[in-house]
């Protein structure tokens, strides 16, 4: 085990190397950029045995990701922003083609206008691809997610590519104390690369001709069973990695203080950290309020919500992110988690941080703290309400 | 050959698709008129064996063409392009 | 030069495919196959080709055959490439068959890409001067004055020279065929299999549905796009050109078949005008000046 000090996207491209991938196809864009650089360095140095594609756009990065993995390799690509964008026509081949593909996703704002700075519309709208989805909150958690990732996608039950999503500049830039397991124990846990089906020239198939309405429906369904296969598998998967690597991060949801609260805050990603500092001081001032990360987007942890809230008496989500015309996707999907239950707590969305604005411990206490009146009133005052917002 | 799946479980885990001789049906049905080789005026040159899209006409041992009228779709480019017009092109019966 | 009888006659495209009556892209994946045998994986986008496939769970060809996005295709044979290379798999030949979209408009970014980067494959563009899967819509390799459904009074931008774009990028080998000389097109499919690198092979297919002629005569019109000087048969091997039969023979404008000939055997070009026509024919002049000089240039 090696203690480094590194910027969670250099440990992105660490996990690469720990995972024996075999094929990286990717294009530059901020800020991501350090991902696909610090993998060219250890290609070029010897340091992993891969290839890296110097593809020229984000389009045929994933193109190619799909390529090599149905040729028989294990791939990873990086990207953000428009780049993932550019990729969605892609991203919905290759869940179709149910092949165990890892991207890291550096979370950055959409635009017009340009933004470099992080929000999670870019991964958010792609919820409906067929991808598994997880968000970080710290470097650490970066690295061990996409050995997780790798482990999940290759199991014959699942077979679905997974997005290891990660704040840009956040997490991606900045400098933090991290482990590196060694490559030996990582190949214990990781086995050498397995999909469910390959190019040979032994036996010629052709992959993905045309499907006719009467079997197109079934392929679809056996991807949401592989989504809820993914979403009993996440836990054990992150237990067994803890057992192995000593750092676990609590499955699909990751709960904070949780017990007895009479609010629940629910965030993801960083805010997932700055959260647990604000409940510790509510906690102080006697409020009983507990945080949980969603750590696993895709496939929704339905069943981690409806218990978060049957413990409590009110929800509040923080998304970093809008779904114009509507409200933020987090605090739609907990609703819709929540409403085949009996009793449900009182609900109240926020939407902050948009386009990298900071969000602190600090705005989070004031978001509790707005909520808990709510709950003393018994009622929502909006549905949505934006923080921080501008006059 | 290709197994055609019958229940939900016979599916692979993505569309796969096996080599199938008449992957669209017979599709000598599509044809209007079929051609007919004249064995004595045929040279073996095997041009239309060569020309044909849908590789109905087989190449036999002695380079002589046999049509194979399950899969010709009539479209005449092997009466067109023999060398000594052994191949004329006939309306088939209704 | 092979000759037809030398050619195997094991099939690779399966009888009972669902190309149109007299295909000509059809005739030639037959020839492909000839060349190669099977040993090959082939890398098809959105094109005719994906259709003449046929329904899952069945498929004509008898090879590993992937089916990519539309714009992708030099972007996936890279990653079937790599992925062969790291699996130490080196006895297969990476085919990228693609129509003229995925080529020179929708595709030609992923392949300039893929040929920069010296991606070790076959590329074979066939073209039939037009979007014929969506049901013949023009491209940027229909020739001036086609009709297609997108340019119903002709099309007014000349063709895209392809094969010069391609040899611009540097590298060792690209080609231009035709349908119609099955034994060329074997042959440079064979020569270019030996070259390490990106290799192109422009091959005109006739396609008697968006070219408004009879299904018997795609062979013919084949071979008199070539008569014409309007197709030239040509490789351009590390960066010297050198024709090919028919076409040198051709240098000499007298021995060119008038292109009214070629015009006259299909629809879409029924339209064309006399000013049309003498607009080309100057065109064809001025593109074989500059054939002509390619060629002495490379003695």
């Amino acid at each position: 085990m090696k203690r480094i000090v590194d910027t969670a996207n250099h440990l992105a491209g660490y996990a690469a190397k720990a995972a024996r991938v075999k094929v990286v196809a990717a294009y530059p864009i901020t800020p991501q950029t350090t991902v696909v650089e610090k993998i060219a360095d250890f290609v070029e140095s010897g340091q992993m045995d891969a290839e890296y594609i110097r593809v020229e756009s984000e389009h045929s990065a994933m193109v190619a990701c799909i390529a090599a993995a149905a040729t028989g390799v294990r791939t990873f690509t990086a990207t953000s922003a428009h780049g993932l964008a550019l990729m969605h026509e892609a991203l919905h081949w290759a869940s179709g083609s149910r092949l165990p593909i890892v991207m890291a996703v550096v979370n950055r704002a959409m635009g017009a206008p340009w933004s470099i700075w992080p929000d999670m519309s870019d991964s958010l709208s792609q919820r409906d691809t067929g991808w598994i989805q997880f968000y970080c909150a710290d470097n650490q958690e970066v690295f061990d997610t996409i050995l997780q990732a790798y482990k999940l996608c290759e199991d014959e039950r699942v077979f679905l590519p997974a997005m290891v999503c990660l704040e840009g500049f956040i997490l991606s830039h900045t400098y933090a104390p991290a482990k590196l397991p060694d490559q030996a124990t990582v190949d214990d846990f990781l086995p050498p690369y397995k999909s469910g089906w390959v190019l040979d020239v032994n036996k010629p198939y052709s992959h993905a001709n045309l499907v006719s309405p009467e079997w197109y429906m079934e392929f679809r369904y056996m991807i949401q069973e592989a989504m809820e296969n993914a979403k009993r598998l996440v836990p054990q998967i992150d237990r067994e990695y803890g057992k192995c690597f000593g750092s676990e991060y609590g499955g699909l949801v990751e709960k904070y203080r949780c017990e007895g609260a009479d609010l629940v805050l629910l965030t993801m990603g960083t805010m997932g950290s700055d959260a647990k500092l604000a409940v510790d001081k509510l906690r102080k001032e006697g409020l009983n309020v507990g945080s949980a990360r969603v750590r696993v987007y895709r496939p929704f942890p339905m069943e981690e919500i409806v218990k978060l809230a049957a413990g409590s008496r009110m929800i509040a989500t923080m998304d970093r992110h809008i779904s114009f015309g509507m409200e933020g996707f987090l605090g739609s999907e907990v609703k819709a988690s929540l409403y085949g239950q009996e009793d449900r707590p009182l609900f109240a969305g926020f939407i902050a941080g948009l386009g990298g604005r900071d969000v602190t411990a600090e705005t989070i206490e004031k978001v509790a703290k707005k909520s808990l009146r709510m709950l003393d009133m018994g009622k929502v005052e909006k549905e949505t309400e934006w923080v921080d917002l501008r006059e | 050959m290709a197994s055609v799946p019958k229940k939900r479980k016979d599916l692979p885990l993505t569309p796969l698709s096996c080599p199938t001789e008449g992957s669209m049906g017979k599709t000598g049905s599509w044809r209007i008129f079929r051609p007919e080789v004249n064995c004595s005026k045929c040279t073996r040159c095997t041009i239309c064996w060569v020309f044909c899209p849908d590789a109905a006409i087989t190449r036999l041992e002695d380079d002589s063409p046999k049509i194979d009228y399950d899969y010709c779709k009539g479209c005449g480019i092997c009466a067109n392009e023999c060398p000594v017009k052994a191949i004329v092109m006939v309306r088939e019966e209704e | 030069m092979v000759t037809m009888k030398e050619l195997p006659r094991e099939e690779y495209l399966l009888k009972g495919h669902a190309a149109c009556a007299g295909c000509g892209p059809a005739v030639s994946l037959r020839m492909l196959f000839k060349a190669l045998g099977n040993k090959v994986f082939l890398v098809v986008p959105a094109c005719c080709t994906t259709v003449i496939q046929g329904p899952y769970p069945f498929t004509s060809f008898a090879v590993p055959l992937q089916n990519v996005l539309f714009e992708s295709t030099g972007a996936a044979a890279s990653g079937v490439v790599a992925a062969l290379r790291q699996r130490r798999i080196d006895d297969v030949t990476v085919v990228g068959w693609a129509g003229d979209g995925g080529t020179a408009d929708i595709g030609i970014q992923a392949l300039s890409g893929a040929a920069e980067r010296g991606t070790n494959f076959i590329y074979i563009c066939y073209d039939n001067e037009a979007y014929g899967n969506t049901g013949m819509q023009r491209s940027g390799l229909t020739p001036y004055g086609a009709w297609t459904t997108t340019t119903p009074s002709g099309k007014k931008e000349r063709k895209k020279d392809m094969p010069m774009i391609m040899a611009a990028h540097k590298i060792p080998y690209v080609a231009t065929a035709c349908t119609a000389f099955p034994l060329d097109f074997v042959n440079k499919v064979r020569k270019a299999k030996d070259i390490l690198g990106t290799k192109y092979i422009h091959l005109l297919a006739p396609c008697p549905t968006g070219w408004r002629c009879d299904t018997s005569k795609t062979i013919e019109m084949g071979r008199l796009a070539v008569q014409t000087g309007l197709f030239v048969l040509y490789e351009v091997e590390n960066g010297k050109f050198k024709l090919n039969p028919p076409s040198d023979r051709l240098v000499d404008k007298s021995k060119r078949k008038p292109v009214k000939e070629y015009f006259a055997g299909q629809g879409r070009f029924r339209g064309l005008s006399e000013q049309d026509v003498a607009k080309i024919e100057k065109w064809v002049d001025e593109d074989w000046d500059q054939y002509r000089r390619l060629a002495s240039e490379c003695v």
